[in-house]
């Protein structure tokens, strides 16, 4: 089938401001919108930049706006959009070069909710700590996060509010504090608490909309704030 | 720009950050690498990590370690599955400390399951012994290291590419040449000691499972060098990829109890395997597939079989399988639950690459001489604990195995030495190559060279090689590699030029595709993932050895070693 891409370009070293470069290309209707961008790369502009690895939805690396809604290009398929397809960077990240977006803000948020085990206890030699499954499926949910950042750049609060840590940096936060390993969660709950917390969430559910890998953000942001207000 | 640390670790995948982690807060260290850690392709990984904890059933490391070498046809060094089977305990046990979230048994233990070739008391029945992460076990290891990254305050270059390696005239390794791709800036990285983690070159095939990324720049830029790659004529097909686009469906899927039909609804592996059935090695299974296919067997007479799932529980799927089951609904359309799914052999991994001993220094010939500083781990070294074919779950035990072994040494090696010093200029060679690539008009297209070169790797060095293929395929790279000098990068800025990345990254393509054709046609046997339909049986008494093979001016030099056999003396190989 016959697709019509709009790409919005940007090169700092040429460009004052963003503008769209439009391509035709054929591709088969199972083809990743990925497939399609490589295509037009390798084929018509080799200057088109965009970032990718892994190519089926595990890396994080192609979150890009696709017809408006924050996607990995790895995991759409063409058929699912029609023969019109426009795509953006994510909003809200400076852009280095037409897709590619400067994550460095994303990662410091992260970086701040201590985004490992704390658990100072000697674990002891030669066996594990132990979990149950029951305790392991709280957390569950949130170990899936792969840091694309389509949640947090979907969510309108970031867009104005540059204190909000954002919902990927709060999941990873969620994901140790209901570890029934870890002895971080008041740290982490303190922060979240603060008024770059989890109270700018106006469940507003886009980040749990944008979500490749099917994080049911809202909640496990919802499941903080009941916490933070019960202790529990 | 001028960097000078004690250490550099190149590639932020498994191998990369368990070396890393290893540092803490001793000794001066950073890691370089071509993507943000967190995309490396560790986090791929699905199925497990085995180690013989026993927390379901018996099992012992010397178990362990009969499979491993049996699983490698008897390539595998012993000494050194001697130490990966022994050291997953503690590695696992390392991991869980540090907080990843594997399955848990009922009474709180890591769970495990089964996986392919990995038995109780040397091959009597498959054994629990993968320890996982629902199918995201990959990831949750590179979360994980990540994390730990995080909290010892590792310093980070990201998204700087590897694109020469620097080394004195007396061969010792004092650094590393790297593009920021980010600025275009060349950064020249000087250091005591230097690990290659850079994993594996599965984007010589067309069909595969590896990320773009994978293109082999670490093996290929020591080959230009002078330096050995050993064993790289056996890649492992994993038999279950998605059809046509290569995407992994896990050994998991098998190991949770999945069956392997033909076109006529067979379970065909009865008649390859009949005691391992689907959990036989993955070299034996995916030749099982293409015979299949050869004998008119395929769906409806095409080149793909089945794999069927609908005699699973629902919820096993559902829960034991997620992401798995989201692959085969997003990219097929199917329903694992009440679906079969088509499935093709698809490259998956590197047996061979950078020779390394235990400690995981980097050797450059029969005797083992050691290049001081240099270091290699994970899927770009070869120790040889995978021989001729590796067992599912052993790549990820690899990772953390040899990287904390490594990042172990290299903390040694580096508080006895001092920096070597630099040439004057030692970014001269790589400013050259990239000059060249900038400046050259664009007569050919790279991705022309890159479609044709991934094909024919495919055709004739893929799971079925005879001598005459090889010989076609071995002029075929000397054209590819003649147009590749005519290829210009269309790019000309300075800012995240990709193409300039994608166009370095066609020339390692190429350059490590001729050692692994080098090594095909020199090894007139079949052993585990290389098999010669003109020699179809392994020959111990001419072959019961490493190759090594060297760039040199008048092409390549076939070399070889021993392999270290210490307990277990090569037999026949059934399941």
């Amino acid at each position: 089938m016959q697709v019509q891409f709009r790409i919005e370009r940007f090169n700092p070293d040429q460009d004052t401001k963003p503008w769209f470069g439009e391509y035709t290309v054929d591709v088969e209707p199972t083809d990743r919108v990925l497939d399609a961008l490589n295509l037009i790369k390798w084929r018509q502009d080799g200057t088109l930049t965009f970032r990718r690895s892994c190519a089926h939805g595990v890396c994080g690396s192609d979150a890009m706006r696709i017809n408006g809604r924050n996607r990995l290009a790895c995991k759409e398929l063409v058929r699912d959009y029609g023969s019109k397809i426009t795509i953006e960077p994510m909003l809200g990240f400076r852009v280095i070069k037409d897709l590619v977006v400067d994550m460095e803000d994303f990662f410091a948020s992260y970086r701040t909710l201590q985004p490992y085990l704390v658990n100072d206890e000697p674990p002891g030699v030669g066996r594990e700590r132990l979990q149950t499954p029951e305790e392991r499926e709280i957390f569950d949910d949130t170990t899936k996060c792969i840091m694309c950042g389509a949640c947090t750049t979907a969510c309108p609060i970031t867009w104005t509010n540059e204190d909000f840590l954002g919902p990927a940096a709060i999941v990873n936060a969620h994901r140790f504090i209901y570890d029934s390993r870890d002895h971080g969660a008041n740290e982490r709950l303190d922060v979240l608490n603060s008024k770059s917390g989890v109270w700018r969430c106006r469940t507003i559910f886009n980040c749990t909309e944008a979500c490749p890998r099917g994080i049911e953000v809202t909640r496990a942001i919802e499941q903080i704030k009941r916490t933070l207000l019960t202790g529990e | 720009m001028y960097h000078r640390f004690d250490a550099i670790i190149v590639g932020a995948g498994g191998a990369g950050l368990m070396a890393a982690a290893q540092f803490a807060s001793e000794g001066d260290v950073a890691v370089v690498s071509k993507l943000y850690p967190t995309r490396s392709h560790t986090g791929a990984a699905q199925g497990g990590i085995s180690a013989a904890l026993g927390n379901l059933e018996e099992d012992h490391w010397i178990w362990h370690m009969f499979d491993t070498v049996k699983g490698g046809d008897y390539l595998v060094d012993q000494d050194a599955a001697e130490v990966l089977s022994r050291e997953a305990i503690d590695a696992v046990y390392e991991l869980e400390h540090m907080g990843l979230p594997f399955n848990r048994t009922p009474d709180g233990k890591i769970d495990q399951r089964r996986f392919g070739g990995h038995t109780r008391n040397y091959g009597e029945s498959a054994v629990r012994r993968a320890c996982y992460a629902a199918d995201r076990t990959g990831h949750m290891i590179l979360q994980t290291l990540y994390q730990q990254g995080i909290k010892n305050q590792v310093r980070y270059f990201n998204e700087v590419m590897m694109v020469d390696l620097l080394m004195t005239e007396d061969g010792v390794c004092n650094g590393i040449v790297g593009l920021d791709i980010q600025s275009g800036e060349i950064h020249i990285f000087h250091a005591k000691a230097v690990l290659l983690a850079t994993g594996g070159f599965g984007r010589v095939f067309k069909v595969t499972s590896n990320a773009l990324a994978l293109t082999g720049d670490a093996c290929a830029i020591l080959f230009r060098r002078g330096l050995p790659l050993e064993d790289m004529e056996f890649f492992q097909f994993h038999p279950t990829g998605i059809n046509k686009l290569g995407i992994l469906l896990s050994e998991a899927c098998r190991g949770e109890g999945g069956i392997l039909r033909n076109g006529k609804g067979e379970r065909f592996m009865e008649r390859y395997a009949p005691n391992l059935l689907d959990l036989a090695p993955r070299d034996m299974i995916s030749r099982s597939i293409h015979q299949e296919i050869r004998a008119g067997n395929g769906v409806d007479g095409q080149d793909y079989l089945h794999l069927d799932l609908t005699h699973l529980p629902e919820e096993v799927i559902e829960e034991k399988l997620p992401d798995i089951t989201d692959f085969v609904r997003t990219y097929m359309g199917l329903n694992p639950v009440t679906d079969l799914v088509p499935i093709q052999p698809t490259a998956h991994y590197a047996m061979g690459g950078i020779p390394t001993d235990v400690e995981g220094r980097v050797t450059i010939d029969q005797d083992n001489t050691v290049v001081p500083g240099l270091y290699a781990a994970g899927e770009v070294a070869c120790v040889s604990v995978h021989g001729a074919n590796r067992l599912g779950t052993n790549s990820l035990v690899d990772l953390v195995v040899f990287g904390r072994r490594a990042g172990k040494h290299m903390l040694d090696f580096m508080k006895q030495n001092d920096h070597q010093p630099l040439d004057p200029e030692p970014d001269y060679r790589a400013r050259a190559e990239i000059d060249t690539l900038m400046t050259n008009e664009t007569e050919e297209n790279g991705a022309d060279i890159r479609d044709e070169l991934q094909e024919h790797m495919m055709d004739d060095a893929g799971v079925f090689r005879t001598a005459e293929g090889l010989q076609r395929l071995q002029s075929k790279l000397g054209e590819l590699k003649d147009r590749y000098s005519r290829v210009g990068v269309r790019d000309k800025g300075k800012t995240f030029n990709m193409d300039l990345m994608e166009i370095l990254e066609l020339g390692y393509l190429i350059d490590v595709s001729e050692a692994v054709v080098a090594g095909a046609l020199a090894r007139e046997e079949s052993r585990g993932g290389h098999f010669r339909e003109d020699f179809p049986d392994r020959d111990d008494v001419n072959w019961l050895r490493h190759t090594l093979a060297y760039k040199t001016s008048g092409g390549i030099e076939m070399g070889s070693k021993p392999v270290v056999i210490t307990r277990f003396e090569p037999k026949e190989r059934t399941y």
